[in-house]
């Protein structure tokens, strides 16, 4: 046991060891390069946002920053939204409801104009946000597909914030196969089940 | 004192003489052990059937059976039980105090404990998410469906229930927040504390059997990913770095690791992942497809699991790896404290029911006798 801890130290020492030479190098380098998005390798850092309570109001245009997602990055940090403070507004986005393939959670190339309509909205409305709703067909079991629609909804998120829109006015919400927007037990039902739908939040004081 | 040691002797003295022909292997194996059940009647009788045939046992005639059941339920319940070939008396006892179903598990399980040497599960809980009208809530119920009390009146989803050992508290996600968030609620008090509540979602808790960790699937980083933390919420850690979604993970028996579906390698798979960090060792479940809902046995030994074919199937591994035992059609397995019996949901037209299954034989029983729907189910164990 104490060997194996020991190791452990030793190994990190020379983690330590090679990570600050590798600083010492940069250092001396001529230019400053924004690192690559991908999460130091190791323990994720714990000072993360500890409840969706402490809420993220975020100051200035950040519309204009964009984000796109390298394909080595695991996701784009969620903040919490104080779903208290606004109105749902489900006609707003009815006609950019998104669907999905089966067993997927890539948004289709076809149905990335919805997702520009959404995201013009919300640049020219800067004081709302919007909520993603994921859901899934029936064909993949309760536990598995609570994380798929969350996962869907992370997708259409994603897309939102590469074309400008500032993660903190994007939630996402899982609901699984619970919410079928048809009921039936065929492809028909099926297509229309596996969807991600936009839930406009209008400031109540607005 | 003096009836029981006579017991002993005789049992003894008979076994000496003619040793009955290894009943070990008839339980353990596939067949079923033949029993004969006289003097019971209403409810006694069929909880008395119900509990026998779910532990793996055929009610047969007196003359074919290798033990002969016997007793009467009047003001209360009386049971024998006595080996038809050696005569040998296993059990005689009398059951009185509670309500006839109860005294019936109390007899089963001592019928049960007698006979294989293991103890019964017939006075087990379990819960389940109920829905019934849209509205669903979370449920606990005896192990074959009755008595099932409501242990939330949120009127919010619920979702992916988990027992804490011991069976006093229930884990789970509601949504009544408006978020799905992951709470534990303490049944004798009926009190409740968030174990979970980041930016997204919060999904799929699992307690560790000692009661103090808790695994669960939380995309506050943008990506549902498999985290670890006390129950109090200190020291949340997670466990997985993949661009896909991590789902249902529950515990070996020991605490030491996490068995997870994962999609990283691209259809979802069962990985396990050390509980104090480390890499995601791929479980080989040869030939089954798109395997989810995994639920490691009490023992130890085995992980079943959610495979789809042409539907959802209930299957079983050995926790490292290898062939794969496919059982019956269903969903969302979660093993009874005897690493036996299994709980798990069918889906029936529109509604969704329990039933349980004896492994060794594949005898399923449905638990049917409700409206609405039910789902999710975890064994108290």
């Amino acid at each position: 046991m104490n060997r194996v801890h020991f190791l452990k130290l030793l190994a990190l020492s020379f983690v330590l060891a090679a990570t600050a030479v590798a600083c010492k190098k940069n250092l001396k380098g001529v230019t400053a390069i924004p690192g690559p998005l991908r999460p130091p390798p190791g323990p994720p850092p714990t000072a993360s946002p500890a409840g969706g309570d402490q809420g993220l109001p975020v100051p200035g245009p950040t519309d204009t920053t964009s984000k796109s997602l390298k394909s080595d990055q695991t996701g784009i940090e969620l903040a919490g939204i104080d779903r208290g403070n606004y109105i749902g507004d489900y006609e707003q986005f009815k006609q950019q409801t998104i669907y999905f393939a089966f067993d997927n959670s890539e948004v289709k190339p076809a149905e990335k104009p919805k997702l520009d309509v959404v995201a013009e909205h919300l640049k020219a409305n800067p004081t709302c946000k919007v909520e993603i709703e994921g859901h899934c067909d029936e064909r993949g079991t309760e536990g598995y597909n609570l994380s798929l629609g969350e996962r869907r909804a992370l997708s259409a998120r994603e897309y939102l914030i590469s074309v400008g829109i500032a993660g903190e006015r994007v939630g996402v919400i899982t609901y699984g196969e619970t919410k079928p927007a048809i009921q039936g037990h065929d492809e028909t039902a099926w297509q229309k089940n596996r969807r991600g739908e936009f839930l406009l939040l209008k400031p109540k004081t607005q | 004192m003096t009836f029981s040691s006579l017991l002993v002797v005789l049992f003894t003295f008979s076994a000496q003489e003619q040793p009955p022909i290894v009943i070990q292997k008839d339980v353990t194996g596939a067949r079923f052990l033949p029993v004969s059940m006289t003097g019971y009647s209403g409810e006694v009788q069929a909880v008395l059937k119900f509990d026998l045939e779910i532990a793996g046992f055929d009610i047969v005639n007196p003359e074919t059976a290798q033990f002969n059941i016997s007793g009467s339920n009047n003001s209360f319940v009386e049971g024998r039980v006595t080996d038809r070939v050696t005569k040998a008396a296993l059990l005689a006892n009398r059951y009185e105090g509670a309500p006839p179903r109860s005294l019936a598990h109390a007899l089963a399980d001592d019928i049960v404990l007698k006979i294989t040497g293991k103890p019964g599960i017939a006075r087990s809980k379990i819960a389940f998410k109920g829905d019934s009208g849209g509205r669903t809530e979370a449920y606990v119920a005896d192990y074959d469906g009755a008595n099932a009390v409501r242990a939330t009146q949120d009127n919010a989803l619920v979702v992916a229930l988990c027992f804490a050992s011991g069976g006093n508290k229930l884990l789970y996600t509601s949504y009544k927040s408006g978020n799905p968030d992951i709470y534990i609620h303490d049944l004798g008090s009926g009190q409740r504390t968030p174990v979970a509540n980041y930016p997204g979602s919060n999904l799929s808790p699992a307690i560790s059997r000692d009661g103090r960790r808790v695994a669960m699937i939380i995309s506050k980083d943008g990506n549902p990913e498999l985290y670890v933390s006390n129950v109090d919420r200190s020291n949340l850690t997670r466990l997985t770095h993949t661009r896909a979604d991590e789902s249902s993970p529950c515990w070996s028996p020991d605490g030491q690791s996490i068995c997870v579906v994962s999609r990283k390698d691209g259809a979802p798979a069962l990985y396990v992942v050390p509980a104090s960090g480390g890499a995601m060792r791929r479980i080989s479940t040869a030939g089954a497809g798109s395997t989810t809902e995994p639920d490691w046995s009490p023992d130890g030994k085995e992980i079943a699991f959610t495979a789809l074919w042409r539907e959802f199937q209930i299957c079983v591994v050995p926790a490292k790896g290898g062939e794969v035992n496919v059982l019956t059609a269903g969903e969302d397995p979660s093993w009874a404290p005897n690493s036996r019996t299994i709980v798990f949901t069918k889906r029936v037209g529109d509604k969704r029911v329990l039933s349980l299954l004896d492994v060794p034989t594949k005898r399923v029983k449905t638990l049917d006798r409700h409206s609405g729907s039910r789902s999710l189910p975890s064994w108290a164990k």
